[in-house]
């Protein structure tokens, strides 16, 4: 399943641990909220990108914070990745009026516009016609070279709007990236059991747009495979389509209990941890002791307690509030 | 002024925007060289070109959203779905997306959209393409809905939709086209969203129309002034935000009340009119509030079906008379 990409990617100690910590944030972060979810502290519901974090991590460090990215309703990781702030995200999750959406949004709909997250979408496919015309006011109007990644899950190849996209950018050569994060189920159902196929990359050749599958847990292969799409994509030479494969540690959202994951294979793919596979990379090619990693968890850890005071001590919004914000 | 056809209105309407706004562009099915479904674009792709003037695949939900997705990055869009019957295609962009994205973010989200539709029969366009659909836009916060019935409104209320940094559907009646009518030639004229129209001073009986009925309503006013009744007809022009203020001083001065729109009757825009009216104005009414609307049933084909359940003259005639208890 993985390619010798990893071995060919000059990784320095620097960029290496860089990649570590984004991780052990997200990581770290999605661990805190479910710890938060199970003590009844956040309303609603969330759905935790812990395993995947090295598609969002090896995707987003290829971005500027002029680049876009769209997300899904599994999207804390997608923001972190890309600069996201954790206090404001804490507080959006709590639903307090220092969150990014002063409460408005919650998990499914944290937006930065600042950094070019145009959204998390409580909506399958619901951010890819987005993301189209994020990468058309680029590249075609405000003849810009920003590049948009648009994150989406297996489950999203279902969606008509998807391919819609798909087809679109290839016609008129727009800037993006479709990251699919193939981690096998769409909520509680096996991805085989309403597909053809479980490999998606190929149906995506028929269009006409360069794929790539990736081992979607390995950080460093994410992040050259992406690199690849990124330049093209500032190039003005159309669409990649990153089918990286992966697996969701836990169930669909907080709460449910992944019964359905067949025990071998989660087995597997537990020994694929992303973050195990970095810090294995690191050490086979010596470019930092663990005692660096504990002191990166250690800040992260810190970072991650700040977070959760600042959310804590933040106020709830005023009731109505809720009437604000519709129009401009 | 010019004289000119409510097409010619909302072409020259885009026309003037995309020369002001170098973002600006319009997205949709036949746009560009074609010259849109019903002619509306006409020479714009000449003008402006590929980008400016983008030919769609038949891809509702990608119009939208490439509108939405540039319309919230700097770019100002006009995605066109040439028949509102179509919106089923990319209802889940309009209501889900575009029409919450700027709440849903806590206001960091501008977006800077305008989907051109249409509504409306008499055309014999058959249950598919005959349809008219606002009140689903109504009911859902977070997208204005306007809807013009004459070129001058027409071209007014563009610019103001074009302008008001909010997402807006805009309502072109499909057999209005052709209506010709006086438009200003100044490059800067705007009706503000929000404002009623009152057509035309009357003293008995308040009628409230919208898009074609609001021609039809003339008429019915025209007959009935013959028989002593005097209607004060007002087109709200945008349907959300409502003119409540103009409808009620209204009301409270005519004592009766008349709603006509092509919309189907049952859960139309109509009934939250007559339910503010009942709510607002029921010491001001002396007869009940009456709805002239499409008969609920999916609009048929043969003239002889469609003319039954499409709105006429005469039943604006017999609702007005109606208000006037025996």
């Amino acid at each position: 399943m993985g390619s010798s990409a990893s071995s060919k990617e000059t990784l320095t100690a620097d960029t290496a641990l860089d990649l570590y910590r984004r991780l052990v944030l997200i990581r770290r972060f999605e661990e805190q909220v479910s710890k938060l979810y199970a003590k009844n502290k956040l309303p609603g519901f969330v759905h935790l990108y812990i395993g995947q974090e090295a598609v969002a991590t090896g995707v987003c460090t290829n971005l500027r914070d002029s680049d876009y990215i769209t997300s899904t309703h599994r999207g804390h990781g997608h923001t972190i990745a890309k600069g996201g702030d954790v206090n404001r995200m804490m507080a959006e999750l709590y639903g307090k009026v220092t969150g990014y959406c002063k409460g408005k949004g919650g998990s499914m709909h944290i937006t930065d516009m600042k950094i070019g997250m145009l959204g998390a979408n409580g909506i399958v496919a619901g951010g890819i016609p987005i993301a189209v015309g994020a990468a058309y006011g680029a590249a075609k109007i405000r003849k810009t070279d920003q590049v948009v990644a648009a994150f989406f899950g297996d489950g999203a190849t279902g969606e008509g709007p998807l391919w819609e996209g798909i087809n679109i950018t290839q016609a008129w050569s727009l800037p993006v990236i479709f990251v699919c994060e193939n981690n096998l189920y769409g909520v509680g159902t096996r991805l085989g059991k309403v597909m053809g196929s479980e490999d998606l990359a190929p149906r995506v050749k028929g269009f006409g747009v360069p794929v790539e599958v990736v081992n979607g847990n390995d950080v460093v292969e994410v992040r050259k495979a992406a690199s690849e799409a990124v330049e093209r994509a500032r190039k003005g030479k159309g669409p990649t389509f990153l089918e990286c494969k992966t697996w969701r540690h836990r169930g669909h959202f907080e709460g449910e209990n992944p019964t359905y994951f067949d025990q071998e294979e989660y087995n597997t793919w537990m020994k694929r941890d992303p973050l195990k596979t970095l810090e294995s990379t690191i050490q086979k090619r010596g470019l930092a002791d663990s005692q660096r990693l504990r002191d990166i968890q250690k800040q992260v850890d810190a970072q991650i307690q700040e977070a959760v005071e600042f959310a804590e001590a933040s106020e709830f919004p005023k009731p109505e509030a809720a009437l604000e914000d519709i129009f401009v | 002024m010019a004289q000119m056809t409510l097409m010619e209105a909302v072409r020259e309407t885009i026309r003037s925007e995309m020369k002001k706004d170098p973002t600006l562009f319009i997205i949709g099915e036949d746009v560009g060289k074609y010259g849109g479904e019903h002619g509306v674009s006409g020479d714009l792709w000449q003008q402006f070109g590929d980008d400016r003037v983008r030919d769609a695949p038949i891809a509702e939900a990608s119009i939208v959203g490439c509108g939405l997705g540039a319309a919230i990055t700097g770019c100002k869009a006009i995605s066109e779905i040439p028949f509102g019957d179509f919106v089923g295609m990319c209802m889940d962009q309009l209501y889900n997306q575009v029409a919450k994205i700027r709440y849903m973010s806590g206001g960091q989200v501008q977006v800077n959209l305008v989907i051109r539709t249409t509504m409306g029969g008499y055309v014999g366009g058959a249950e598919q393409h005959s349809q008219s659909l606002a009140s689903w836009f109504v009911h859902v916060p977070g997208i204005k809905v306007v809807i013009p019935s004459t070129p001058a409104d027409a071209a007014g209320l563009l610019r103001a939709s074009l302008n008001d940094g909010n997402p807006v559907i805009f309502f072109e009646h499909k057999n209005m086209y052709g209506l010709k009518g006086e438009v200003p030639d100044d490059p800067d004229f705007t009706i503000p969203l929000g404002k009623a129209n009152i057509l035309r001073e009357g003293s008995d009986c308040t009628v409230v129309a919208t898009s074609l009925q609001v021609h039809n309503a003339v008429k019915a006013a025209e007959q009935l002034e013959k028989e002593g009744i005097s209607c004060e007809i007002i087109d709200p022009r945008t349907i959300d935000p409502l003119d409540e203020e103009t409808i009620l001083s209204s009301v409270k001065k005519t004592h009766h009340a008349v709603i006509v729109h092509e919309e189907w009757l049952k859960g139309g825009y109509g009934a939250e009119i007559a339910s503010i009216i009942a709510d607002k104005g029921l010491f001001d009414l002396e007869g009940p509030v009456k709805r002239v609307a499409a008969e609920n049933t999916p609009i048929p084909f043969s003239p002889v079906l469609e003319n039954f359940v499409l709105p006429q003259v005469d039943d604006i005639v017999d609702a007005v008379r109606q208000t006037f208890a025996e």
